[in-house]
This record gives structure tokens, C-alpha cells and sequence, in this order.
């Protein structure tokens, strides 16, 4: 790579230990982000995309973590705590879904801005501070700040809240910000004036922004590059683009036939099979292949690699099909299928026949 | 399958349920007004939530009722009160012929067995403290159908129905994941087997892939029990899959409401057009290439709704006439009759009401 990353992660792992055993909820992630790009982190519940983003602020005590997140030349998984608490909310910001949980009920908005702003710095005073929120309150598009800096959060609707949480997380002009499921709890015309200040704000400073969510809608709306992670690793990296239009991860394909489209209503969906694996006990192999259409001999003992597939070197995916088997046409369809039938025994032809034989099974859609 | 309800009963046979014979449900300007109650020793009403405020609709026997709206506008009220779980202020509920507003408990129970409900949180709507099979069970429990032996069998036959192991009938609900849950609520909400299932949100907690499931187990469900939805939902793809016909509230109001192609592909109502051009499609070249009606604001009170056509504040199209005439709910622009529209100044075709694209050019 050729341009200096702001945010490079290599091989992450994070793990838990609990009474049931290690949670394994990161398992070698690796990802970077230049300024002013926007990388989608997509994954269901338990995918590892929280776990993931918070370890980098340190807000996952008690994890067993190890690998490297080089930020402006430090190490975010090695730096002490008081060079941390320096770190979080000046240079990288977080928002997260919840913005009522995550606003003190008992304290004006414009307090809890201004206070961000005096941790940082120090020489500010308070009157300077508030003058600073006010602003930052307008900056995010809500109608009279000069007053509503004085209110209190059970006063703000869940769009203005969130926007008081933007505001919060660019009052220091971050050079990163993490946004966690920022409009999942929001109406849909809610959701589109937040993403659009979020676009808008990133525009005009040329930030970088992590969206995680689970919503592929969000990733399609504003994001550059999308991760897509399954049971704590990448299953497959490329650029918004080729994540819709040439899928190469069985899992990614999975996702983008499960949403109901336009063009197919009232047709039946197809789902993916089955559950997400636990943490705990991960399957042997491709910790997909359990619910994998294309399940062949070697997912069932060997993890693939995220190796590149396609043309142009960027798009990477962790699955044993042919790099060349992408995209949603028939052509790649027969070509994953044919690899499918040289790949199987005995092993492989009993799992897809188990995963063809669940209720939810779509007709046709396991290679059998 | 067949055994677990004794006999499709054979309802009464009237004359004005043959002349409309494919109506299910039909609400005609239902009206619920919660009273605002001021501090104080002696609390007085201080003014009315109009959560609902006149809302007709007609729900067709097997098929599927999408309502959509924001939070707020009254959509699971409404739902509540057509399920009779709340008595209404005015305005009249009839189902499958009969009137069934306000009825007292003892005259609402026979309908309750054909009026059944699936909310949206899978781990709220389960008492984590009970088995799945005693959870599954209930229903035949409060209506004196089947005991002992049998009645484990037909909660079986019923799990097995909505996917899930009847082995795990001994379960207890924090052994499911939420999509397992949401099938435990489908077959608790299938046992009577009613005729009108109420889905308040029955997938929006569910992870994308899990979601998919459980809409085809109730489009499977709908065509094997001829069963009716009313499917409250705030993601319009959800809707727009599931629907044959589709209301949008508004504020306690009906904004549109029509069979699902034309309202979603000749929304009339400037909400509607707003609220599809809101919805996130996953499809980049589609997002790039819509225009977004980016509304300002919020949803005004319930309490103090605006004057004449309660979206006005918020409208890209309103006049001055809208803050002062409330528009009819009514087929506008040569719509087909079915399609109606509460709106005096309603989105011609092809008309654009974004402010252009918010995107730069990169």
C-alpha cells in the first residue's frame, strides 16, 4: 500500500474466558482506513463487529487480545490507559446506537458536550466551552442551540439525541469516527437525515468513519469499503461495489438474497440456513460450512485464508470456491457448482444433505 | 396437523356477511384518545393523546394488511384496539361479520381464539421461567381444548409446523436463539387456529438471514390456514414483500392506503414518497441514483396535532390551504378506487419532490 493508513489493524484476535469457556469473538482481523473513507463493517449479532471496534478504544476490558492497531504511529492495543483516555473522544470519537443510555439523564446536553471539550483541553473555559457546544449543536442541525443547550436528554426526540451524540463526537475534530449501529434504533426519514449529516460533516473535514451495522441498506447508502465479518473473521473485503454486484463469500451472497427486494415481492425469500455458530465451540474448518450451500470436503477441516479474488487485487474473500466463481450469474453459479461436485465425499454430501433437509431450506438453493 | 382444532367452526350466516363475504376485518373511523391527567391531588384530564383518530380499514380474509408508519403514529394502538386489548373512544370494529368493539370480556372470548397476536421482542413475549411446550400449550389450556397426552402431541405437531425440534419440548426459552423464540411465538399465536394473526413487528429484531426465515414460514402459514395478517412493520421492503394491500398512518391518521403495487409505485402521499425514498435499499447504484426527500423535523405531539393536515409542518408540497382544510382520505389523480389518499396537493407521476441529490460528485 502505497498511501500512509490513519487506522491499520493486523491480526487481530480477542478472546473471553468465562465459565463455559474461551469466547473467541475476534479471530485475526485485519483492515485499514485512510482518511476521509468510509468502511462498512457488516455482520450479524454475534459476528464480532462490536468486540472488535471497542477493543481498539480499550473499551474491552478483560479480553485476551493480541495483534497490532497502528493509529498515528501507536499501538492502540498497547498504549497505557491515561494515553488512551487521550486518545478516545479526541482523536477517534465513538457513537453508539443506544442515545438515550448513552447521555447522562441528569445532566444538560450542553454540559455533557462541554465537559468532553475540558477534558481535552484543559485551557478552555467554561463559557468558552459552552459557546463551542452551542455551535456544535447548530453545526448538527438542531433548531435553536442557544436554548437547547440548557435541556435536559429526556427533551430530545431519538433523532435529536443522536445528533447531540454526533455533536459530542466531533466537538475535537476527530480524525476517526466510530460509528456502532448509529441509526438502528431511528425511523426510517430519521435515519436518512442522520446519515446525511454524517456524510456531510465527513465531507467537510475529511474524517474517517468506521459504520458498523447490520443493515445492508446503511453500507450500500455510505460506505467506500465493507468488511463483511461471520464468527469473528473477515469472510470477505472489497469495495462497496463488488460486495452487491460480485460476491464471492457464500455467506455474503446469503445476505443479499435474504432482504426482500422490490423486484421479487411477495416471492419467497432465501434464506441462510440454520443459526450463527457459538463462540464457544466453533465449527472445524470454515466456520460457515454448517450452513454453507457450497460445503465441500476440505471446509469441513480446513479454515481458508482471505485470498484475493476477481481482477483487481483489492477484493478478498475466505472461501475454498474458485476465485474466479463471483458475482450473481448463472455463469459463476454453474462454475461454483461444478467445483462443489469434484470437491464432495461422502463427509460434505452429508452436511448439505442436512442443510437441505432444515424447514427454512429454500428450494433449490443447497447444491445437492 | 388437522386434529389440533376441532372443526373450522362454521360461523353464523348472515346476510351481511354473504354480501361482503371476503371481509375479515373491517374498522370504520375508529377513534382512541388516551386522557393526559395533570399532577396534583385531584387529577383532572388535561388534554387527550389522539393516538388514533379515525382510521377505516379493510382486511380481506387470507391476506395480508401492511401498515407502516413512524413511531408514535399510532400503529400498534391501532392494532391493540382491533384485537380488543384496549377499548376505543368511537368508531366501530367488525370482524367476520360481527360487531366486536367494546364487547365485555365474557362476549370477546370466542374471538379472541380467532384473533391471535405475535409481538416483536422474542425474549419479552416468553416467560423465561416456563417450558416452550407449557408456553405452546396455553392457549388450549384457556380454552378447554385438549388435555394430557394430546395436548403434547398437538403442541408437538405445532412445533413442528413452525421448524423447531419437538423434542424440545421440555425447553425453556433461553435455550432458543431469537429466531427460534420468534417460531415459539408463531406456533403459541397458530395453536387455535385463528383467522387473524396480528404481527406487531415480528422480525425487526432479528438478524437479516434469521429474518428471512420466519417470512416465509408465515407466507407458508398463510397459504396453508388461509390465515389474515395485519403486519406492522417500519422497514417498507419488509412490507412491501408481505403485503397485498398497505396503510400508512400518519400522526393517529391514515396518510394512503391501497393495494401494495400502486401505493408503492405511485405513492400519491408526499409521506409515503418520503418515508420510500427514506428506506435504504441495499443497492448502491439504486441509492446513488434516487432522490432523496430529506423531511425536516420531527413528528409533531399527539397531543397538540397541527391544524388541517397533520403532515404540513413537515411538507415539502404544503400550501396554505393545508394548514387550515383537513384533505379527505380519498382516490385522487385518477387513482384505481381502491387507492385512497389524504392529501390536497398529491405527488403527480414522475413528479420530484428532493432537494436534488446530497451527494458530491466524486
Amino acid at each position: 500500500m502505497s498511501i500512509v493508513s490513519l487506522l491499520e489493524v493486523t491480526d487481530l484476535h480477542v478472546g473471553f474466558s468465562t465459565a463455559d469457556g474461551l469466547v473467541q469473538a475476534v479471530r485475526g482481523v485485519s483492515f485499514n482506513i485512510e482518511s476521509g473513507k468510509t468502511l462498512g463493517i457488516v455482520g450479524e449479532s454475534g459476528s464480532g463487529k462490536t468486540v472488535l471496534t471497542q477493543t481498539l478504544l480499550g473499551l474491552a476490558p478483560g479480553g485476551q487480545v493480541s495483534g497490532k492497531a497502528i493509529f498515528g504511529g501507536t499501538d492502540l492495543l498497547t498504549v497505557p490507559p491515561d494515553q488512551m483516555r487521550k486518545i478516545r473522544g479526541a482523536q477517534i470519537s465513538v457513537i453508539f446506537q443506544d442515545p438515550l443510555t448513552s447521555l447522562h439523564p441528569l445532566y444538560r446536553v450542553g454540559w455533557q458536550i462541554s465537559e468532553m471539550i475540558r477534558a481535552h483541553e484543559k485551557t478552555v473555559t467554561k463559557a468558552q466551552a459552552t459557546a463551542r457546544a452551542v455551535e456544535l449543536l447548530g453545526r448538527v442541525g438542531i433548531p435553536r442551540p442557544a436554548e437547547r443547550v440548557h435541556d435536559y436528554p429526556h427533551q430530545f426526540s431519538g433523532g435529536m439525541r443522536q445528533r447531540v451524540m454526533i455533536a459530542m463526537a466531533i466537538s475535537l475534530a476527530p480524525k476517526l469516527i466510530i460509528a456502532d449501529e448509529p441509526t438502528t434504533a431511528l425511523d426510517a426519514t430519521v435515519q436518512a437525515q442522520i446519515l446525511d449529516l454524517l456524510l456531510r460533516l465527513q465531507q467537510e473535514s475529511d474524517t474517517a468513519l468506521i459504520m458498523i451495522t447490520h443493515d445492508l441498506g446503511v453500507v450500500a447508502d455510505i460506505a467506500d469499503d465493507v468488511m463483511v465479518m461471520y464468527a469473528g473473521r473477515a469472510a470477505e473485503k472489497a469495495v462497496k461495489h463488488d460486495i452487491f454486484y460480485e460476491p464471492h463469500h457464500p455467506y455474503t451472497k446469503g445476505l443479499l438474497e435474504s432482504i426482500p427486494n422490490s423486484s421479487a415481492a411477495g416471492g419467497r425469500l432465501r434464506p441462510i440456513t440454520g443459526q450463527p455458530p457459538s463462540l464457544i465451540n466453533l465449527p472445524s474448518g470454515c466456520a460457515f460450512h454448517p450452513r454453507c450451500a457450497y460445503v465441500m470436503d476440505r471446509c469441513l477441516t480446513d479454515e481458508p485464508a482471505l485470498t484475493a479474488v476477481g481482477d483487481a487485487g483489492v477484493h478478498r474473500s475466505a472461501c475454498w470456491l474458485p476465485a474466479a466463481a463471483i458475482g450473481l450469474t448463472e455463469e459463476a453459479e454453474a462454475q461454483r457448482r461444478r467445483m462443489v461436485e469434484q470437491g464432495r465425499n461422502e463427509a460434505a454430501v452429508k452436511i448439505a444433505e442436512e442443510i437441505a433437509a432444515r424447514p427454512e431450506a429454500a428450494e433449490g438453493s443447497v447444491v445437492a | 396437523m388437522s386434529d389440533i382444532m376441532p372443526s373450522d367452526t362454521a360461523p353464523i350466516g348472515s346476510l351481511e356477511r354473504s354480501l361482503q363475504d371476503d371481509v375479515l376485518v373491517q374498522v370504520d373511523n375508529l377513534v382512541k384518545h388516551f386522557p393526559v391527567r395533570g399532577g396534583g391531588l385531584i387529577s383532572r384530564t388535561i388534554g387527550q393523546v389522539q393516538a388514533v383518530d379515525g382510521v377505516s380499514l379493510t382486511l380481506k380474509r387470507g391476506q395480508t394488511m401492511g401498515l407502516v408508519g413512524e413511531t408514535g403514529c399510532g400503529k400498534s394502538t391501532l392494532a391493540r384496539c382491533i384485537a380488543g386489548l384496549i377499548p376505543v373512544t368511537s368508531g366501530k370494529v367488525a370482524f367476520d361479520g360481527q360487531d366486536i368493539t367494546n364487547l365485555s370480556r365474557r362476549a370477546m372470548q370466542p374471538f379472541r381464539r380467532e384473533i391471535q397476536m405475535i409481538f416483536q421482542d422474542p425474549y419479552g413475549s416468553l416467560n423465561p421461567r416456563r417450558r416452550v411446550g407449557s408456553i405452546i400449550g396455553d392457549p388450549f389450556a384457556i380454552h378447554n381444548i385438549h388435555d394430557g397426552q394430546k395436548r403434547k402431541s398437538a403442541v408437538q405437531d405445532l412445533m413442528e409446523r413452525v421448524g423447531l425440534n419437538p423434542e424440545h419440548f421440555n425447553r425453556f426459552p433461553a435455550e432458543f436463539s431469537g429466531g427460534q423464540r420468534q417460531r415459539i411465538g408463531v406456533a403459541r399465536a397458530l395453536a387455535l387456529r385463528p383467522k387473524l394473526i396480528i404481527c406487531d413487528e415480528p422480525v425487526s429484531a432479528l438478524d437479516v438471514s434469521i429474518q428471512a426465515q420466519v417470512l416465509n414460514l408465515l407466507a407458508d402459514l398463510q397459504d396453508d390456514f388461509g390465515l389474515a395478517y395485519l403486519f406492522i412493520a417500519h422497514d417498507l421492503e419488509v412490507v412491501r414483500h408481505v403485503s397485498h394491500d398497505v396503510t400508512v398512518m400518519y400522526l393517529g391518521r391514515v396518510a394512503e392506503q391501497g393495494p401494495r403495487a400502486t401505493v408503492y409505485d405511485s405513492a400519491r402521499h408526499p409521506y409515503t414518497a418520503a418515508l420510500l425514498s427514506a428506506a435504504p435499499a441495499a443497492d448502491p447504484e439504486a441509492a446513488e441514483a434516487r432522490q432523496r426527500i430529506i423531511l425536516t423535523g420531527d413528528v409533531p405531539s399527539p397531543i397538540n396535532p397541527p391544524s388541517g393536515c397533520r403532515f404540513h409542518p413537515r411538507c415539502p408540497k404544503a400550501q396554505e390551504l393545508c394548514g387550515r382544510d383537513e384533505p379527505a382520505l380519498e382516490t385522487r389523480l385518477g387513482d384505481p378506487a381502491s387507492h385512497l389518499t389524504a392529501c390536497h396537493f398529491p405527488v403527480q407521476d414522475g413528479e420530484i419532490l428532493a432537494r436534488g441529490s446530497r451527494r458530491d460528485p466524486r
